[in-house]
């Protein structure tokens, strides 16, 4: 067939462009289906006995008063759990329901589903349950001595004699943060009549879940399907299992569809956390400010289980420097197993932890050497050719380190005189304290991040592409968790294809290969890089097999000419273009903790403005200011929705955000105790976002996702310091830490 | 016992067996998902509905107590192309990441944008300081609301 003389168009809302989500209208409608929204005809309801200990014995469980109540249809125990009796992340070793003994505060011990969701905590409530309290451990110190490690990382670099002439030491403590996403974890499992189940839960990685349901289960994997659903929230509070393996339990059970939504409470134990941190430096310098040696020694608080302990640890050591120069290195990290809630994933991966510790040590060289901060860190600045002071990987990409504080530096600062309208100071319309009396700080901080997985892992995302007569689909198992990843996909397919219409099908772990965690800044580049070579591969395919020279919505073109539709080029069915795409493949670490660790690294500058009011040690963060190392931003208004998220993250654990474990019980497991920021706690963003492409990403894009969170914290306290003079060594700051100064 | 109410300008009856909330009677007896349940302690706003007129945390008004009144939820907020202006607004600027939050952000900004057509940032600011979101750092929620009533357009 032929058609009109006009050239295929330029496609609209490709990448570089900031389109409209494709499920936002859902979100704003209220429409949208999250995992806690879901329901299927006869669902039972489910609800999990805890442990109101942090260690104990088990000594007596009986769930037949439960499983006698009208309504309860079933009550699991280990005991039910025909599989593997216990998973994990990377490492096994966290029992599906508690054996014996419990070993967290909040650990599931018992299963209950029944009719409606009061029965199924009632019959909670019944069953019969005797713990003999056990001495928890829950000192990290403690734990390291007596060798209750998950992990111990030494790294070793340099010339051991190498010595400066300027020290600095300091002892650093971060605290536990919750992810808080707002939907809390929920899921909806439904028998398939033959043995096998549907599980849609929240997740960030559906394939992982699965590998872990199928174990502890005892069936084949494709008996069990993992679906992508929707997700409220993540920051790496979904990576681990949580409900997944008991909603299928409860399905297969009871032979009926059964659903589980976390409370607030609940779920403060039901996800891990990010990890405490006691960090001990020292820094040395010669005259001129070059850093000549670092040491370091990180302890993380593990918690009870393993979950991804071994890699938050590894990821805090690597960057244990920073984006900094320094040829002599020692660092020690230990991720210690105690009776605390368990830590894993959340936003910055050990990466958070570490920069705190150097940045406040950069700071205190910087006052040692009687030098201003900023030059100091442009002095020993890390730049693409360097080595990784750590691991010493030659950074081959642009590390746009000095661009980025220079960027940051040259943006305007705002107006010393705020006014005196009571929202703008820190105690808001508490009216606690005069304008006159509050004082102002600016601080500057630089952080690092490795992009994707590391360490040998063999980290690949699989997606297919296909061609129908109504446009074109990708296909992924790549979980949305918020962040915008199908808009994403789409703006990169459209680019690709040159199409306008193409929708993202979330597809279920038995339709296609793994896409890998949506963590680890890596989903656009990832993902998005199979998504682009399997659209190039069709447009490829298609414009061959017809001699074209363009593809668009109508059609293959040819000289000007519309050749073939859609529905022509799919005469005999869809055309598909599947890959598996990998990052350039990484190594585990030498016995020096040394090697080609990381698959590629991003870098953020911020710069915070703070004014504290020191009557009552308030705090409020009038800006952060930032530059962002992200490649090519393939949709500018995400990467600052990702900027400014993130920052206020990095600002909750910097003045506010902090789990309190008491003898390993949390004691503010609610909104109204965990304080989140608000709206009115929001500082100021003016975000530049610097674009040296990366050499794998999809046309140069670099994650974006956690560098807000990494150094914004540091650049909060460096601005507390400067207005109050205190030396903070302490996130997150407590009006104690500074009150009278 | 049974409630009725009218919710998004429809008679609507169903029974509560006790104490639940009318987040919970919304959401499980008259199925409407769009109010989100996620603190339970009215922290977070993202249940957030209009009640005579009032905005509530429907999390913290039980379902008996409802009984008879007038309740506006996100579901009963679009206009004739099917969005509020708000939600418009808001899905333009690109404030909407999870989206668990939003629908309570949706209900609380357009009773705001009632009670305050032309509202100052710190009117907007504060009025929300009620709805928490983990998401977006509220930037983008600002941006939508100030482009689309803050008081230098009006």
């Amino acid at each position: 067939m032929t058609g009109p003389a006009i050239a295929p168009a330029r496609v609209r809302t490709g990448i570089g462009e900031s389109v409209l989500r494709p499920d936002g209208i859902p979100k704003v409608t209220g429409n949208f289906a999250y995992t806690s929204d879901l329901r299927a005809d006869g669902m039972l309801w489910a609800a999990t006995l805890r442990s109101p200990h942090a260690h104990a014995r088990i000594e007596h469980l009986d769930t037949a008063p439960a499983l006698a109540m009208a309504g309860v249809r079933a009550v699991l125990t280990q005991a039910d759990v025909p599989g593997r009796p216990v998973f994990g992340l990377e490492h096994p070793d966290q029992p599906v329901l508690a054996h014996g003994v419990a070993r967290f505060w909040g650990e599931p011990v018992a299963l209950v589903a029944a009719d409606d969701a009061r029965t199924a905590r009632r019959g909670v409530e019944a069953i019969e349950v005797r713990f003999v309290e056990l001495e928890p451990l829950t000192d990290p110190e403690e734990a390291d001595r007596l060798d209750q490690v998950f992990r111990r990382l030494r790294i070793r670099r340099g010339d051991p004699a190498a010595r400066g002439e300027v020290v600095v030491e300091g002892f650093y403590e971060v605290g536990s943060q919750d992810q808080a996403p707002l939907g809390t974890e929920s899921g909806l499992a439904i028998p398939d009549g033959e043995g096998g189940v549907d599980l849609y839960a929240s997740s960030q990685w559906v394939h992982v879940d699965h590998e872990q349901i199928v174990a502890s289960l005892g069936l084949q994997p494709d008996q069990v399907r993992c679906h992508p659903a929707g997700v409220g929230g993540a920051f790496g509070a979904r990576e681990d299992v949580s409900l997944h393996i008991h909603l299928c339990l409860l399905a297969l059970r009871t032979g009926r569809p059964v659903k589980m939504v976390y409370d607030r409470a609940e779920s403060f134990s039901g996800h891990v956390h990010r990890h405490p941190a006691r960090m001990w430096y020292r820094h040395e310098a010669d005259r001129d400010g070059q850093l000549i040696r670092v040491e370091a020694r990180i302890l993380l608080d593990g918690g009870a289980y393993a979950s991804t302990t071994a890699a938050v640890l590894a990821n805090a050591c690597y960057f244990a420097v920073g984006p900094y120069r320094c040829r002599t290195v020692e660092v020690d990290g230990v991720g210690a197993r105690t009776n605390n809630p368990p830590c894993g994933a959340m936003r910055g991966f050990g990466a958070v932890q570490a920069c705190f510790g150097y940045e406040s040590q950069m700071d205190r060289l910087a006052t040692a050497l009687a030098m201003d901060p900023i030059e100091l860190r442009r002095l020993n600045a890390l730049a693409s050719g360097d080595r990784l002071p750590t691991t010493g990987q030659v950074i081959e990409d642009p590390l746009p380190t000095r661009r980025v504080l220079d960027l940051v530096e040259s943006l305007p600062l705002p107006d010393p005189d705020a006014g005196d309208d009571p929202l703008h100071l820190p105690g808001g319309t508490g009216l606690t304290t005069p304008r006159t009396a509050v004082r102002r700080g600016v601080g500057y901080a630089l952080g690092i991040k490795n992009l994707g997985f590391s360490e040998g892992f063999d980290d690949y995302a699989d997606a297919r592409v296909v061609l129908t007569p109504a446009g074109a689909e990708v296909h992924t198992a790549a979980v949305e968790v918020g962040q915008g990843l199908t808009m994403v996909l789409q703006q990169i397919a459209r680019t690709a294809l040159g199409m306008e219409t193409v929708a993202v099908v979330p597809t279920d772990t038995s339709r296609i290969g793994s896409a890998g965690s949506t963590s680890a800044s890596r989903q656009t580049q990832m993902t998005g890089g199979a998504v682009l070579a399997a659209s190039e591969r069709l447009r490829e395919k298609v414009l061959q097999e017809w001699t074209g020279d363009g593809l668009d919505d109508r059609g293959v073109w040819r000289d000007g000419q519309l050749i073939a539709s859609l529905a022509d080029v799919c005469a005999d069915g869809p055309i598909a273009e599947q890959v598996v795409f990998r990052h350039p493949p990484t190594e585990p670490p030498d016995v020096h903790g040394g090697g080609t660790i990381h698959a590629g690294f991003a870098v953020a500058a911020h710069r915070a403005v703070v004014e504290v009011d020191p009557e009552l040690g308030l705090i409020r963060v009038v800006r952060v200011d930032t530059a962002q190392d992200v490649g090519r931003a393939l949709n500018p208004e995400s990467v600052r929705g990702q900027i400014e998220g993130g920052i206020l993250q990095g600002v909750g654990l910097a003045v506010m955000e902090e789990l309190v474990v008491e003898q390993g019980r949390i004691r503010n497991a609610s909104f109204t105790d965990y304080l989140l920021p608000t709206f009115l706690d929001a500082p100021a963003v003016q975000a530049m976002l610097v674009e040296e492409p990366s050499s794998w990403g999809p046309f140069g894009a670099k994650g974006v996702g956690e560098p807000p969170t990494i150094s914004s914290t540091a650049a909060v306290v460096a601005a507390v310091r400067a207005a109050c003079g205190r030396e903070l060594t302490r996130v997150p700051i407590r009006p104690q830490d500074i009150v009278g100064v | 016992m049974i409630v009725s109410l009218t919710v998004n300008g429809q008679a609507r009856t169903g029974s509560v067996a006790g104490p639940e909330s009318l987040l919970v009677f919304l959401r499980d007896e008259l199925g409407l998902p769009g109010s989100k349940n996620a603190c339970e302690q009215g922290e977070c706003g993202s249940c957030a509905v209009i009640l005579d007129g009032e905005l509530v945390c429907s999390c913290l008004v039980m379902a008996a107590d409802a009984e008879g009144s007038e309740i506006t939820t996100v579901e009963g907020l679009g206009g004739e192309d099917g969005l509020h202006p708000v939600q418009r607004a808001l899905l333009e600027a690109g404030a909407v990441q999870c989206g668990f939050c939003t629908p309570g952000f949706v209900v609380a900004a357009a009773h705001l944008l009632e009670q305050h057509p032309h509202p100052s940032i710190d009117q907007i600011r504060e009025e929300l300081s009620g709805n928490l979101c983990r998401c977006t750092g509220y930037g983008a929620i600002q941006r939508a609301l100030v482009a689309l009533a803050g008081e230098d357009d009006s």
